[in-house]
Parts: structure tokens; sequence; C-alpha cells
């Protein structure tokens, strides 16, 4: 084996020249591969900044659609006025259902759950959270729509099925965060397990519980699948205050049924809802983050 | 008072009850010697702050040299400066002359992986890669492209790490079922599969019980016939037990900052019975550190 | 908190409100609990025992007849082929892109640059489906339609998969990329928080034995890291297969089966989408709900893997899911393994 010079220069020697270009490859592609996606993310916001600001207006923000979903490149600009005020409505009534369900369900899995009875809950809830909306979505057509009629109400349903799994992950890991020796003082001053829970546990988690409410509810109010076999046949020139009953015009629902009509003035009023709906998302998930963070700093102290 | 029988100069010794079997004193002529770190005025900042400063000092070919000193005085900041290990720390500068065989260690244009081929490192915790104990040792190598007689490379480099008897029959099985003792031999073996010129050990001892570190010890005479070692050690008899020369570092504290320096470099055993700097003295008898 | 409690005889006899309280307690987060494992067997029951009559009158044929004339034939073939291929596709673009991103957030970038663009692609996931469906319409399509498609089967036209372009620029291999684009952050924010949890000391060992950056990154975090890494890229093929809304948007409507990738097609979620509710016969229906079971099937497959995977190899718990940022971590039970504690 010829032997290596160790006082020659130290540049690279051997195979390292062929090595450096293969590692300055590899580092490039990684780095080509993030920027792909911010450039990504940064084109989606503008194709919807840019093409939905030209639909927004206070009309368009507060009318109902003025025509269904038609071919017609005449058709005056509707708004979605109904539909923002029906998401919300859908959305708040699955959210009420969803939040005492997911805490619940945490302080079931930190307090009281024994490992074997632990076991089914978390898969169940793993399982629900794996499970893709549409066959909720499904389930809740095949029970409750079929012979009788659509509501608004089945839409909250669904989406509280699928914003509990989250909020049960999220509380889980705030209450897991309160010391264990803050609660066994509490038992050891005689206060009663429930007083504790309610009185100390819940308020100490509480930022991990507000954050998960918010990331559920940005979640759920993109879910279009639930809205559309559960909330889809309204009658989009009326506005509907009550989620029971009838199914209610909402946000993801008219971005579908414009996008899939076609059409630039359909495509303007998808555009102008998108951005409604995105920003939204986007701002809810800004502020779970800071939440997250500020809950963060609190819990480290 | 106890006096290390090899020690035969009697004349203006310093007590040192803690010099055990400290090596005679060489009559080597440093002149003589083959230089292959030569640091001259090294100057080592992390940001703003002076971590080390002024460190010269001449590290000779196939000799052991080991640097000892309190925790924080810039032992293994300067070790990990001599194979650019130090230069994914953010706000890492280093000034002055930092030679190896004469070249320039952090001139521009030097290939840090190029230094590392060169020079090999042994850690303070065992740190064996996930993967069998034949991998281990092969990596490096099937990287570099020594591929032909890879068998023959383990074997060489599990023999000079004294563990090859203990592994032969089962080098396909993890690493991590090793006592501690047997991985840090283990990286040792990784480090001198790839033929490196010098070995730098990084306090590779404090973690593991005194029969590994005696056997480590011995092993360090054995790989010094091939290799140049340099060993940080918070342990003094270590120090004397295996190194030709010993380099001293202490803290400066004075200004309200707190910088490492070299105090005192010198063959071993005049630097534990007859220190030249008072810190070093008060050091090595245990008034303080 | 009420001093009553603390001045309370310390031989037996709580007061009452304790007492109901502490049960009651119990009794909710148990039954909620309780709830959620019989709403998934109701879930799984329905959907099943919905798709009898189809799956009685076409048994296991179902799943390869393509042929869905709405009225009197139904077949699954078609949707189950779009399904794979789409998800499949989508994967392979997902995957390699997703863990290079990972690998840049955690290796190959400062802190400071990786809390900032970590954060972004994440919020790639955050964007709602249909959105990214609208886009795949208005912005897609008319590219896919003109340069793109006419491109790949100029150089590419030998491979079946790549034939004639599309004339609406709506077809399977649009979809895949729109399932791309949801699936990738997913991958990519798993694969970073796994990457992160290789320890410095490793790596440190790999690099001082004079390997380079991506050396080292391949025989150290990639190598120690592969189950994770299949878990990650299972969770981001669960993603695509699930989708209905943006496939029905990007895919088009019609039951095929071809090869080539430009032409429209079907899956198992976008079938469920459109049809669920047209008005059906008894046998529509249950042809729609038979979907579902295979979809069911498959999805709990992926699902009950990943875990599986993670629970094997005891990694840093990482089901993930898409539009979600800092909660990735299962509920761990750990530290509450206590034993219900109800004091008499």
């Amino acid at each position: 084996m010829a032997t290596f010079d160790y006082s020659g220069p130290l540049t690279p020697s051997g195979n390292l020249r062929r090595r450096r270009v293969v590692d300055r490859v590899m580092r490039g592609g990684a780095t080509a591969a993030a920027f792909i996606a911010v450039a990504i993310l940064l084109i989606f916001i503008y194709s919807i900044v840019q093409r939905g600001a030209s639909a927004i207006s206070l009309s368009f923000l507060t009318h109902n659609p003025l025509e269904t979903f038609s071919l017609s490149a005449n058709v005056p600009l509707g708004g979605v006025g109904n539909a923002i005020i029906g998401s919300a409505l859908i959305v708040a009534v699955g959210a009420v259902m969803a939040v005492p369900i997911g805490v619940l369900i945490a302080l079931f899995l930190t307090e009281f759950a024994t490992p074997r009875l632990a076991g089914p809950v978390r898969l169940a809830l793993d399982l629900l959270y794996g499970l893709p909306s549409i066959v909720i979505a499904l389930f809740l057509y095949g029970l409750l729509v079929v012979g009788h009629g659509q509501a608004g109400f089945y839409a909250s349903l669904a989406l509280s099925m699928i914003m509990v799994p989250l909020i049960a992950r999220t509380t889980g890991e705030s209450l897991q965060l309160v010391p264990k020796e803050l609660r066994d003082a509490s038992h050891a001053l005689g206060i009663s397990r429930w007083r504790t829970t309610v009185g100390l546990t819940i308020p100490s988690a509480f930022g991990g519980i507000v954050t998960g409410t918010v990331l559920a509810v940005a979640r759920a109010a993109g879910e279009t699948a639930p809205v559309l076999l559960l909330s889809s046949l309204a009658d989009p020139t009326t506005t509907s205050a009550s989620v029971f009953g009838q199914p209610l015009n909402n946000l993801p629902l008219d971005i579908y049924n414009f996008s899939v009509a076609g059409g630039a003035s359909n495509f303007a009023k998808a555009w102008g809802a998108a951005l409604v709906l995105v920003t939204f998302v986007l701002v809810a998930n800004f502020a779970a983050r800071a939440l997250h963070a500020r809950s963060r700093r609190m819990m480290s102290r | 008072m106890d006096e290390s029988p090899a020690d035969a100069d009697a004349a203006s010794q310093v007590a040192s009850p803690l010099a055990i079997n400290v090596h005679e004193a060489t009559e080597e002529d440093p002149a003589t010697l083959e230089v292959v770190f030569d640091l001259r005025d090294v100057d080592v900042y992390y940001g703003q702050s002076l971590a080390v400063a002024g460190v010269s000092i001449e590290i000779y070919k196939n000799h052991i040299t080991a640097m000892i000193g309190p925790s924080g005085c810039g032992k293994s900041t300067i070790v990990r400066s001599l194979n650019r290990m130090n230069d994914s720390i953010s706000g890492f500068r280093l000034t002055g002359q930092c030679n190896y065989h004469g070249n320039d260690l952090y001139a521009s244009g030097v290939d840090p992986v190029e230094v590392r081929r060169r020079i090999g490192m042994v850690f303070q915790r065992p740190n064996p890669f996930p993967k069998s104990i034949y991998d281990n040792i092969a990596w490096a190598p099937r990287i570099l492209g020594m591929r032909e007689n890879l068998d023959e490379r383990v074997e060489k480099a599990l023999r000079g790490a004294a563990l090859w008897d203990e592994v032969k029959d089962r080098l396909k099985t993890s690493a991590l079922g090793l006592s501690g003792g047997q991985q840090q031999r283990l990286c040792i073996a990784r480090s001198i599969a790839i033929e490196p010129d010098v070995l730098l050990l990084d306090e590779p001892c404090s973690a593991l019980d005194p029969i590994s570190t005696a056997l480590i010890e011995d092993l360090m005479q054995e790989l010094k016939r091939d290799y140049t070692l340099v060993i940080v050690t918070h342990n003094m008899q270590q120090a004397a037990r295996v190194a030709e020369r010993t380099a001293f570092f202490s803290l400066d504290v004075s200004e309200g900052r707190r910088t490492g320096v070299l105090v005192e470099y010198d063959d071993t055993a005049r630097l534990f019975t007859r220190p030249a700097d008072k810190r070093t003295e008060d050091y090595v008898t245990g008034r303080f550190g | 908190m009420s001093t009553t409690a603390v001045t309370a005889p310390l031989s037996g006899g709580r007061r009452f409100s304790d007492r109901f309280g502490d049960r009651a307690l119990f009794g909710l987060t148990a039954g909620a609990s309780f709830a959620t494992v019989v709403l998934i067997a109701l879930i799984i029951y329905q959907i099943v025992h919905g798709a009898v009559p189809a799956m009685s009158k076409y048994g296991l044929g179902f799943l390869v007849h393509d042929t869905w004339n709405g009225s009197t034939i139904f077949g699954g073939g078609a949707t189950i082929f779009g399904t794979l291929v789409t998800s499949a596709g989508a994967l392979l673009i997902a995957a390699p892109l997703g863990i290079a991103i990972g690998l840049y957030l955690s290796q190959l970038t400062s802190a400071r640059t990786a809390a900032v663009i970590g954060p972004l692609v994440e919020l790639l996931a955050a964007v709602p489906s249909v959105i990214v469906g609208l886009w795949g319409i208005v912005v897609l399509e008319p590219i896919m339609r003109s340069t793109i498609e006419p491109a790949l089967h100029n150089v590419l036209g030998f491979i079946p998969l790549f034939g004639a372009a599309s004339s609406s620029g709506a077809g399977i291999f649009t979809g895949i990329v729109i399932l791309a684009i949801m699936a990738l952050p997913i991958i990519a924010a798993i694969t970073r928080d796994l990457f992160l949890t290789v320890p410095s000391e490793l790596k440190d060992g790999a690099l001082a034995l004079g390997s380079t950056r991506w050396e080292m990154v391949r025989g150290v975090v990639l190598a120690s890291m592969r189950p994770g890494i299949a878990s990650a890229c299972i969770l981001g093929a669960a993603r695509a297969l699930g989708e209905a809304i943006a496939v029905l948007q990007v895919v088009g409507y019609v039951f095929q089966a071809h090869p080539n990738l430009f032409d429209n097609g079907v899956t198992l979620a976008s079938v469920m989408a459109n049809d669920a509710t047209s008005n059906n016969t008894t046998l529509e229906t249950a042809s729609v709900f038979y979907l579902g079971v295979i979809l069911l099937v498959i999805e709990l497959l992926v699902n009950l893997g990943a875990q599986a995977i993670v629970r094997h190899y005891r990694l840093p718990s990482v089901t993930g899911g898409a539009a979600q940022t800092e909660p990735r971590r299962t509920v761990d039970v750990g530290a509450a393994a206590t034993a219900i504690d109800v004091d008499m």
C-alpha cells in the first residue's frame, strides 16, 4: 500500500475531490427542495391574494350569491355572505361539542387510565385522527341524512369528530406538563381530586387547550368533504341562522362549487371565498403558534 | 514524603505526593525531535469572548502529549482546534499560527475533511455507530476508497486497539452490545482503521471503569509507535503515567474575563517534580484544582 | 380552595360533594373516552353495514371490474386503480423531496434559518385541500395542458404512462402533483423532528473520521432513522389516499383505468364524495359504501402500519398529521399510569 504523505498540502487528496462534488450536489439538492416547498406556499398565497383581492368588497362579504352556479360569464358577482355565516355557525357548534369531549378524554388518559384501559382509547383516538374526512362524512350521511335530509348540525358533528383527537392531543401534552408535585401537594392538603382537576390542573393546562382548539378549528374550517355530503343542498340565496333542521351554505362548499362550475366569474368568486377562508386559517395557525410559544415559556419558568 | 522510586534526582525537588510512577526525566533534546504540531500565539474566540489566549506549543512525533488542568481552561478547545472540529461551533475564530507538518491548518483553501483524514479523534463518551462492529470499523475506509482487503484492515485495526480477540467471533453483531470499555476501544480501532497520522483523545477514559482505563493506557503505549498522540485528561496521575510531555493549562481571571492559558509545557517528569511555575506547582501538589 | 376540607375529620367521612365530584369526574372522562371507542366501532359497523347489498351482489369481483354506469352496473376496479396510482405517484414525488427538506432543516442549515423555513413548510399543510384544488384547476391545469404534458409526451412518450396530453389539463397526473403538494409538508415535518433526535456525538464521531457532511448524514442520520422515515412516508401516503375533494377537482370523473397518466380517472374517495348525495338507487348507495369499506381497510392498514413501526422501534412519537404544527406527539400515559384513586 502506498504510504500517505501526511506533510503534503492540506487540499483534497485521493478521492476527496469527487466526494466534495457529491457533497455539494446533495446539499444543494436538499436546499433546493426546501425552497421549492416555500416557493409553492408563496405561489399559493400570491395566487389567492392576487386573484381573490379583486373579488373582495364589502358587498362580496355580506351579500349572498345572486344566482346559483351558472356557467354564464355575465352573471353578476354575488357574494359569500351566507357562506361566512354558515361556516362560522357550523364550526362553532362543532367546537362547542369537541372541546369538552377532547379535554375529558385527555383528562382520562392522564389522570385515571391504567395502561390497560389507555391502550384502546389511544388506539381509537389515533384511528379517528387518521380516518379520512370522507369516511366520517359517509358514516354520518348513512346514519342521519338518508331518508331525512341534510342539516348544518350534521356537518358540525362530523367536524367535531375531526377536532376531538387534535384537542385531546394538545390538551394531553399540556396536562403532562403540569408537575405531578403540584397535584400531589393539592391532594396532601385534603383537596379532592375533582377540585384539584377543575381548580388547578385544567387552568394550568389552559394554554394547551386553547392552542389545540384554535388549530382544530383552523383545520375544521377548511374541511369540504363533510359539508359536501351533509350540508350542501342549501338554497344559496337565503341566509339562515340555525344549524338545525336545514343545510347551511358554507365557505368550502362555495369554493368547491364555484371551482368546478368554471368560467371567469365563478372562478373570481371562488378566489374571493378562498381568500377569506385562507386568511382565517393562516391567522389561526399563527395565533396558535404564538400561544404555544407563550405557554411554553410560562411553563418553563 | 512519598518519593517515586524512579526519581533519581534528589536536588531541589518539589514534594509531589500525587506523582506516582512518573517517568524518568528524559534527556531528549527537543531540537532533534520531529515537530508535528507547531502552535504559535494561538488565540481562540467564541464570538466576542476570548476563550484561550496565547498558546504556543510544539508537539512531537510518536510522543504522547498530555494536556492537564482544571475544567474550562481550554484544553479541549485547543485539541479540537487541531483537527478543525470546532468549525461547526458558531462564533468560533482562531488567530495565530497553527501548523501541522509546516502547513497552516487554518489557511484558506484547507479542506477540513482532508485534515480529519490525517488527524483522528476519540471522544470522551464512546460513540459507536448503531451498526455492526465490522461496519463501524469499515465505514470510513469504504468512504475513503480503501475497499481492497477490507477484512484485513478491520482485523488490523481491532488488533491495534487490543479488541480483536474479544470480538473476532461476533463482528457482525451490533456494536452497541459491547461494554463501555470495549466500545471506547472500538472507537480507537475505528480511528486507526484509516491510518491517520495523529490521534487526539479528549478525556477518553473519564467515562470508563479503572480496569478499562488501565487497558487503554497500556494501549496508548503501543499506539504511540505508529501514531502521535495528544490526550486531554483531568486525571493528573494518568498524565504522569502515560505522557512523555505534559502541558498544564489554567484560567486567567484578570480583567473580569475567564481566559484559558497555557502555563507550562515540559517533560512530564520535570513538570511534576520540578515545575517552573508556581501555578503548576500548586496544581500538581493538589493545593488547588 | 375551601378551608373546611383541611379541617375535615381525618377518620373517614369525606364530604359528600367531594365523593360525588370525584365520581362524576371519573364518569365523565371515562364516558367520553369510552364513547370514542364506541364511535370507531360504530363507524366501521355502519360503513360495512351500508355496503352489504353491494357486497352480497358483487362479492370480491367488485374490486376488479371497472364499469360503473351510475344506474345498473357498479364496479370499483377503476377507483382502486386510481387511488393506488395517484397515491403511489404522489409518494414518489413527495417522499424524496420531504426527506430532503427534513434533512435540510435539521442538519444542513443554521437553527435560525430553520426556525423561519420550518414553519413555512408546515403552513403549506394548513392550506385547505379545496383551495389547493382550486389552484390546481385555475393555475396548474392550463400549464399542464399547454406546456408540461406535451413536453413530457415528447420526451417520454415511448412509455405508455406518458401518452397523449389531455385536452383540459385535468387528469391523473395533475392529481398526482396536487396530492404530492399535500403530502410533502407532512413528510418534511416528521422527518425533520426525527433527524433532530440524532445525538451530536454520533455526528461528531462520523465527521472526525474524515467524512463530508453528506456522508455523515447518509451514514449516521439516514441509516439510523430508516424505520422512522418509513413511518413518515406512510403517514404522507395516508393523506393522499384519503383526499376526496382536490382529486374530484383536478382528476375528473371518468371510470377508466388507463395507463396514460394524462387521462382522467377516479379514486375511491372522489367517487364517494361525488356520488353519495345524488339520487341513488339502493344498489348505488350500497356500492358507494362498498368503496368506503375498501378505503377504510386501506387506511386502517396504513395507519396501523405506521403505529406499529413507531412502537416497534420505540421511536420518539412521530404520529403526525396534516395541518398540525406543534402537537405531534401522542398523549403519553407514562406518568399517568396511576391507579384509579377513589377515597372512601
